[in-house]
């Protein structure tokens, strides 16, 4: 089953590699991982998509603890939360098709952030399967790049993850 | 009241701090300032390797002997390579060391520079923590940090990087008293509700086991651990790293389990109907396909210091996360607590087939042949040193046989690489435990292949007079690997047999030692006496064992402990 880990670490250099290393390591999968400072300058928080069995997702979330500068783990599939990705994608935007692909655009609420004669670039934030859905319905041919940051997630409402 | 000092000095200082009386190392380029100041001191000594595995497996014995942290210094680059296998080993181990290695200088890294490796790269997954210190003002409390670390919770080895400018700069000394990271909080208490539990399923067992692995011996929890044993009445076996953590001539221990185990521990693991796992991590070495060993059949308590080793490979009933110390002595406090009083009538049955077991007399070998068993030798060994020495050992059938044949009554006598499984480990930890332990007998049993990983430490051990005694049982095959060749490859023995063996004898006494060869069993406790009456020197017997000798019994990869071939 797919899970969506938070972590909270020391934001200190080779930390991200220990993370990286342990699933390499031990074989777990990632699909994404984001990282990035928090409003206290000295801990980064991390959000991990993963997938296994609950055994191997209870291992994972007991490695990334013992793991010295890791300060709190939270699987946010133990409860209600939310998750938003940002995905930016430049397509090829031509003829007949530019108002087509605009009015995609809204229907998946993004917006264009970069026009020129050939092409859009659009900014979409959503879930990842939301996401997925946007480039599906695109015409494949038509896609000239996309970059996604991969989930970030954080709990619903009093679930709350700080230090 | 602090002083300004260079980054050797307060490295040095910062092991004076720790109250280390004792490291081991090679010098090296970028290690050459902290040398310069362990030689202007003496309150720490250093010991002089012949090759940086030999530094970490030292420190490594030095430590499992001890239950002090071991301590190892290596340079940079090559330094820092030789050094993984010794780190590697003491991390599968979870034994407690800081090892130095020294870094090229700051500007330097990254550079491809001379004898430059990315050693906190390197080391990562095989250290519990590393460090690269690029602040001069951070470094004592770094060293702090990693003496902190490997100490406690489940132990391991913490590697600190230092370049060598860092070496030369000054900072103010000021050594921390004591440690606190938001990040790092190891359990001591275990939950009273999870003891609890344990304790009524305790109370109702009827074919109980108790199964103790290297957490006993690395928290001193033997007392412990022996009282809730007898209390009980429990059957008791250890681990290969836990031999020791109960006494081995008691009527309750029923010898080692796991691959080379005893039968009749084998079968009570796999008939019992309450499993109390102490500081162990059911190992594939020790029970064998986790697939024949569910928790269906029978209820699994666990108790370890580290949450990850608990449901890894199989799944328990009553996980109690804990100091295994801490966690037993509240557990035999409930129990005593207990009205309904454990009765010792009902574990009658239990015994009864457990006695049934042990008639199946599983490591029987033939005592009248004219060629030296191996199991005789340890055997012998035993005898001689009335079970008091510290025995190490090297990697193989040697290594079996030293684990089934000398009853380990105390802990910390028994010296392996369990976990990490690596040849060359016997003779340098030897000296370790020579060092920590001036006054005892320390034997090295190990094997003509194994012995060779690290044969030039022959050379440390001459020049600080350390009187080892090492049996080497030599049979002219990688033992080991030939037995499986023998079992599962058609007796096809593709490079497991040594040719071109040095003559042993006259290479011990080219190093300054003492050599012996023994061919024949009569002879083997007249060899042993003479050599251990040599207090002063290293005796290297080479006993000519049996080619054919194989250890029994043997649960094959992949079976179920129940699944053993015997003699």
């Amino acid at each position: 089953m797919r899970h969506i880990i938070s972590l909270l670490m020391e934001n200190e250099a080779g930390a991200l590699s220990r993370v990286a290393g342990l699933f390499s390591a031990r074989a777990y999968n990632i699909e994404s991982l984001t990282v990035a400072p928090t409003e206290d300058a000295t801990l980064s928080r991390m959000t991990l998509v993963t997938v296994g069995s609950d055994d191997v997702i209870e291992q994972i979330t007991k490695q990334l603890n013992k793991l010295i500068e890791v300060v709190k783990v939270v699987d946010l599939n133990d409860g209600d939360h939310i998750e938003r990705e940002l995905m930016l994608v430049k397509v090829r935007a031509t003829g007949a098709d530019r108002e087509e692909i605009k009015r995609l655009a809204d229907i998946f609420r993004g917006s264009i952030i970069d026009v020129t004669s050939k092409s859009y670039t659009i900014e979409l934030t959503g879930t990842s399967s939301k996401l997925d859905a946007f480039i599906d319905a695109i015409e494949r041919s038509a896609i000239l790049e996309t970059v996604r940051t991969g989930a970030s997630g954080i709990g619903r409402g009093d679930r709350i993850l700080k230090v | 009241m602090s002083v300004e000092l260079n980054g050797a000095e307060i490295t040095v200082r910062c092991l004076q701090e720790e109250g280390i009386d004792c490291i081991f190392g090679y010098p090296g380029g970028a290690v050459l300032f902290l040398y310069d100041e362990l030689f202007k001191q003496d309150k720490v000594r250093h010991i002089l390797v012949r090759h940086e595995q030999a530094a970490v497996h030292a420190a490594d014995g030095y430590a499992r002997s001890s239950n002090k942290v071991g301590v190892a210094l290596v340079t940079s680059g090559p330094g820092v390579t030789n050094a993984v296998t010794g780190i590697a080993t003491a991390y599968l181990d979870s034994i407690p060391l800081v090892v130095i290695s020294g870094q090229v200088p700051r500007a330097a890294i990254g550079l491809d520079a001379f004898q430059e490796v990315d050693t906190v790269g390197i080391t990562r997954p095989c250290v519990k923590h590393n460090f690269l210190v690029k602040d001069i003002t951070e470094l004592a409390e770094t060293i702090k940090k990693a003496f902190y670390i490997a100490s406690t919770g489940r132990p391991g080895p913490v590697l600190v990087d230092i370049p060598k400018d860092v070496t030369q700069q000054t900072a103010r000394f000021v050594y921390p008293d004591s440690i606190h990271m938001r990040s790092y909080n190891p359990v001591v208490k275990g939950h009273s509700r999870q003891i609890k539990k344990a304790a009524q399923l305790i109370s109702k067992a009827k074919r109980p086991v108790v199964y103790a692995g290297g957490g006993i011996i690395l928290s001193d929890a033997s007392s412990q651990l022996t009282e809730l044993v007898q209390m009980l009445n429990f059957p008791c076996t250890n681990t290969l790293m836990g031999l020791g953590g109960y006494p081995a001539t008691d009527k309750q221990f029923v010898g080692m389990l796991g691959m080379h185990g005893t039968y009749e521990a084998n079968m009570a693991m796999q008939y019992c109907d309450v499993l109390v796992a102490v500081g162990a991590r059911f190992d594939d070495r020790v029970i064998g396909n986790p697939k024949h060993f569910s928790n269906e059949n029978r209820k699994i308590i666990h108790i370890d210091i580290d949450p990850s080793s608990i449901s890894k490979r199989v799944k328990v009933d009553v996980p109690i996360v804990g100091s295994v110390p801490d966690v037993l002595k509240e557990l035999i406090d409930v129990l005593k607590a207990d009205k309904e009083k454990f009765s010792h009538e009902t574990l009658k049955e239990w015994w009864e087939q457990i006695a049934l077991w042990r008639e199946r007399d599983c490591l029987k070998y033939d005592r009248d042949s004219a060629i030296i068993k191996p199991q005789m030798v340890v055997e012998q060994l035993y005898n001689v040193t009335k079970g008091n020495a510290f025995v190490t050992s090297d990697v193989g059938q040697h290594q079996m046989w030293a684990a089934q044949f000398y009853k380990f009554d105390k802990p910390r006598r028994w010296i392996n690489s369990g976990g990490l499984g690596t040849m060359g480990f016997g003779l340098p930890a030897a000296m370790g435990v020579q060092i920590a332990n001036p006054k005892a007998k320390v034997a090295c049993i190990t094997g003509e292949a194994s012995i060779q990983m690290c044969i030039q430490e022959l050379s440390t051990c001459k020049q600080y007079k350390l009187p080892l005694k090492i049996i080497n049982l030599n049979n002219r095959y990688m033992g080991m690997v030939r037995q499986w060749q023998e079992f599962f490859h058609g007796n096809r023995y593709a490079e497991s047999y040594m040719d071109a063996l040095p003559d042993f004898t006259k290479l011990a006494e080219s190093y300054g030692h003492v050599g012996m060869q023994i061919e024949k069993p009569g002879d083997i406790e007249d060899a042993l006496k003479e050599a251990f009456k040599l207090k002063d020197r290293l005796v290297f017997m080479d006993f000519i064992t049996d080619q054919t000798e194989n250890v029994f019994p043997m649960v094959p990869g992949g079976k179920g402990l129940s699944e053993m071939i015997l003699v």
